[in-house]
């Protein structure tokens, strides 16, 4: 039950992933700071200078959007114009800079972000959870629903798609490819920040808090079959689910062992992921 | 022509003379203070037990270099962040020692990275002063000649008085164990294991978690149906607060006896109302009735750092008595010894008598036999109230 909750968070941060992926062939590595930049923003405005919720929520996600263009525009798309794949590299220094960054500004001590939905348990199949952790997949398996469909049946999404396809006749056809790509790494963000700030009240606030997320949400994000958004959202949640139940069933000590072999395994497997398309070579 | 060869010769040993006395000058120079270094986590998760130690060991350098400094030099304290890294933590301490010419090091809050600096500490004959880690093997590490000295909780001994806490207040009959997954759990599983095999009480199981898990719901699920009555807990502040939100989450009122963990940052905010149900062990609590020493720090600290304004902002208590403590005995070891040099300043340590201390009176507080300077008669049980430590009695 409690695994569902973080599987679906790890699936969030992996649409980050899936997004930037499907429409220019990079990723964000800075995905797990834009976890913690989403709850550190969101605490910052909420608990120290006291705004409405949805007001400083909404204002973390702009806030991660824009840091996500800031990626796209200084560390990726400058290495991907070249044709180079620095911008892996580039962005993993980007999340370390802005941890770093936030450990000046924000301070060092975790802090707690209260939240009405995480104080009282419920009981749920005679397991006490928070009304949070139930809210937690919905939002994440609405979202994923979404995106599948934004993506899939409109016109703005055929056109994210269709700068993957051939940059240079999406050109051609009036679509204007350097914006979508910014576009789709501000979503990306901004997805994380979700994510960020939805954990926040049921872990703590601090500088480092979203780097073990970004490699799970990685790994998931690859497990998923990176081209598929439900692909990718199914497989957070499993992850999560088999966390939990391998911590259950074999303790603690076996859990990272199990999973990241399990991902292995499962890799070597189906390649492609579990729900992802092997990518046409056209000859 | 004779006059001449003697004149020469005179010239000459003066001028040798001039030379050596120059030779000798110079390294003399360059020590025109005492360097002492400090390798703690100045930034993460620990931070702020860094943040602690550095306030306790100025503090006392302020005490003493208003009394003269030592050795007739002004004593400088240089610190260097170890990130809670074993490998940043060696290669500051060799920085410190090769480059800085420290006389000696303090060392920080985090068990693993004490322990990297152990062997190079007693391969260079150069004190090693904890004043936090609590790793047993962190001095009795059976280095022939040993270097590592404390002023802080030990594993082995706190493992003990947890246990006899459990037994005396909450009766226990099954413990279970919830550790953070690292050298330090590992060093309190052996200690908690060793400390129940010699009461004779069975354990209902050992969990171990990890530093950055938001969940501990299926460990501590695993220890209720084991049937554990009492819960031994070791790890930091973050960690721990997650351990208490999942028990409000599971629903389960277990009695918590913990290692000092919590008092390593804002326990109550991250862990919420439940904190309170969580006894940790201290070796200092500003709290309270105070001793006249303990007013007289308070009141230095309270001048010298104006962010401290309420007792709740002299946390941890722990890393600034213990580091204060630790410093003026390093002290008294450097005058005893009346020099810089590590072998000398080891058996000077050994030499130490009385010390009036902020934590005790300190009686001839180390010796070959034991490095520790404290022990579990010095321990305090205290809990969070309020963002306040607040002591116990049992």
């Amino acid at each position: 039950m409690s695994g569902l909750a973080l599987g679906s968070m790890y699936g969030l941060i992996a649409l980050g992933f899936h997004i930037t992926y499907v429409v220019s062939n990079t990723v964000n590595f800075s995905q797990g700071s834009s976890v913690m930049l989403g709850a550190v923003v969101g605490y910052t405005f909420a608990v120290r200078l006291g705004w409405p919720l949805p007001l400083a929520m909404a204002s973390a996600l702009v806030a991660c959007a824009a840091f996500g263009l800031l990626v796209e525009r200084t560390l990726v798309r400058p290495f991907a114009q070249r044709g180079s794949n620095a911008w892996l590299m580039a962005t993993v220094a980007g999340g370390i800079v802005l941890d770093n960054a936030v450990l000046f500004t924000f301070g060092k001590e975790p802090r707690s972000f209260p939240s009405p939905l995480a104080m009282q348990p419920i009981e749920v199949l005679g397991a006490g959870i928070f009304p949070l952790q139930l809210l937690i997949p919905l939002i994440g398996i609405t979202i994923a629903g979404g995106l599948s469909l934004l993506l899939r049946r409109t016109r703005r999404g055929k056109a994210l798609l269709a700068v993957v396809q051939n940059a240079d006749a999406a050109r051609l056809m009036g679509i204007d490819v350097k914006r979508t790509i910014a576009v789709s790494y501000a979503l990306s963000t901004a997805l994380a920040g979700l994510a960020g700030l939805l954990i926040a009240p049921l872990f703590s606030v601090h500088s480092d808090m979203g780097t073990l997320f970004g490699i799970k949400a990685f790994a998931v994000a690859i497990l998923g079959g990176i081209t598929s958004a439900s692909g990718v959202m199914f497989a957070g949640i499993l992850y999560g689910v088999a966390e939990a139940l391998v911590t259950a069933l074999l303790g603690s000590s076996y859990t990272q062992i199990v999973m990241f072999t399990a991902v292995i395994a499962a890799l070597a497997l189906m390649p492609n992921g579990l729900f992802g398309r092997a990518p046409v070579r056209k000859v | 022509m004779h006059a001449q060869v003697e004149f020469a010769n005179i010239a000459r040993r003066l001028l040798l003379a001039g030379a050596l006395a120059f030779a000798i000058t110079l390294p003399a120079k360059a020590q025109e203070v005492v360097k002492l270094g400090l390798v703690a986590a100045m930034s993460g998760q620990s931070a702020k037990s860094g943040e602690a130690i550095v306030r306790g060991l100025s503090i006392a350098i302020d005490e003493i270099n208003a009394r003269g400094g030592l050795l007739g030099k002004k004593v400088e304290l240089i610190v260097r962040d170890d990130e809670s890294n074993p490998a940043k933590g060696a290669i500051a301490a060799r920085e410190l020692v090769q480059r800085e010419k420290v006389a000696a090091l303090f060392g920080g809050l985090d068990t693993p990275v004490s322990l990297a600096i152990v062997p190079f500490a007693n391969q260079n004959k150069i004190p090693f002063m904890g004043v936090w880690a609590a790793g047993t093997p962190i001095t009795r590490n059976g280095a022939a000649e040993n270097y590592v000295f404390r002023v802080s909780a030990v594993d082995e001994l706190v493992d003990k008085a947890l246990v006899d806490y459990s037994l005396a207040k909450y009766q226990a009959k099954k413990p279970g164990m919830i550790l953070i997954n690292n050298p330090w759990g590992e060093s309190n599983e052996k200690g908690l294991k060793a400390a129940l095999a010699a009461k004779n009480i069975p354990y209902a199981g050992i969990e171990k978690f990890e530093t950055n898990d938001v969940d501990v719901v299926p460990q501590l699920s695993r220890l209720k149906e084991a049937g554990a009555d009492v819960l031994y807990l070791v790890a930091n502040v973050a960690p721990s607060s997650q351990v208490v939100k999942s028990l409000d989450r599971m629903g389960w009122a277990v009695p918590i006896v913990s290692h000092w963990g919590p008092a390593g940052g804002r326990f109550s905010e991250l862990a919420g109302p439940s904190a309170a149900k969580v006894h940790f062990i201290q070796t200092y609590s500003f709290s309270g009735k105070l001793s006249p020493k303990g007013e007289a720090v308070l009141a230095a600290l309270q001048k010298k750092y104006p962010e401290i304004k309420t007792l709740a902002d002299v946390t941890p208590a722990v890393g600034i008595a213990n580091a204060y403590d630790a410093m003026h005995l390093t002290g008294l070891a450097i005058a005893k010894a009346g020099s810089l040099e590590g072998p000398k300043v080891r058996e000077a340590f050994y030499a130490i008598d009385t010390y009036p201390g902020l934590i005790k009176t300190y009686q001839k507080p180390f010796s070959p036999a034991n490095q520790d300077a404290l022990s579990e008669k010095d321990y305090i049980f205290t809990h969070f109230v309020e963002g306040e430590i607040l002591p116990l009695t049992q």
